[in-house]
């Protein structure tokens, strides 16, 4: 069974990546998950989770996702925004765990918006 | 919500919310009832706000007029014969208190607390979170960010991915999700 005391291990293992992170900050993606009541009920926290899961995965370290509040837009939850410098904000809605990964893949690795989750018309 | 841990989460983002530097969450289960607090030592409301913050009609939020997060989980609460209780000192902190008869048919499972509470550590706005679990007959499980950063030291961020997963792993580990036969 694991024990707080068992971070260590990843402490020693990542202290060595340390200084490419550092000089990264300026490019720093943010990804913000909308997590109010609207958010969590409509299935924000797996988005969330595994918008993590995929960041550690991938290794993406100048990557940060983050909480905020309601978005305005209830019924279009869960929504996730992407933040990259430079560039306009992409706001994705009714996203859920495969949509995530698929963020993470086309628009943060490979840079292509995924035009499918973005507002439609209808909504 | 479908799951209590849900609740758990939407009402902790209100402490955040009320710039609390420190957040505790305790989940506590014997045979007869599961009760959730969260304590934090944010803003607080005043007395008149706090007569009405069951409204679904009061919220603290500006892009819309409804706040559903407290009325549900009271309601659940009620529902699950269990009761609700909310404590507030303007500029002192908050305690909400929620407990539900451990074998109701109407009870949600508590669900993935892990995750809730790593969703929480991984944007700590600047606050501490204690998580306390504690099983009638198990030895308590408290998680404390204070503690894992010390642990980490300084270079390593507690937001760190690989740290927050392996916090989500601890924590499945080391709690147990039933009592007396009911699954939590």
């Amino acid at each position: 069974m694991k024990s707080i005391a068992d971070i260590k291990a990843i402490r020693d293992k990542m202290q060595s990546e340390i200084i490419l992170r550092d000089s990264d900050e300026t490019n720093e993606i943010r990804v913000v998950v909308g997590m109010a009541t609207c958010g969590i009920s409509a299935g924000a926290r797996p988005v969330f989770n595994t918008l993590i899961d995929e960041v550690a995965k991938r290794k993406l370290t100048n990557v940060k996702v983050t909480r905020t509040g309601c978005l305005g837009m209830c019924k279009l939850e869960p929504i996730v925004e992407v933040f990259v410098p430079n560039q306009e904000k992409v706001t994705y809605v009714h996203v859920n765990s495969e949509k995530a990964m698929d963020i993470i893949v086309n628009h943060i690795v490979n840079g292509n918006v995924c035009k499918d989750y973005l507002i439609k018309d209808e909504d | 919500m479908r799951e209590l841990s849900l609740n758990i989460l939407d009402i902790a983002e209100n402490s955040f919310k009320a710039e609390a530097t420190e957040i505790e969450i305790v989940v506590k289960a014997d045979a007869n009832f599961l009760t959730i607090s969260v304590i934090d030592n944010g803003v607080g409301m005043d007395e008149e706000f706090l007569k009405r913050v069951t409204d679904p009609f009061t919220t603290s939020r500006t892009t819309r007029k409804v706040g559903m997060g407290i009325p549900l989980i009271k309601m659940q609460a009620e529902l699950c014969e269990g009761s609700f209780d909310i404590q507030s000192t303007k500029w002192v902190g908050t305690t909400l208190t929620a407990s539900f008869k451990t074998n109701h048919i109407d009870r949600p499972p508590l669900g993935d607390i892990a995750e809730t509470i790593v969703s929480l550590i991984a944007d700590l706005k600047g606050a501490e979170l204690t998580f306390r679990y504690e099983l009638e007959g198990e030895e308590p499980f408290v998680l404390s960010t204070k503690e894992v950063k010390e642990e980490l030291g300084d270079t390593i961020p507690i937001d760190t991915p690989d740290v927050l997963i392996f916090i989500k792993d601890l924590i499945k580990e080391n709690i147990k999700l039933s009592i007396g036969g009911f699954s939590l």
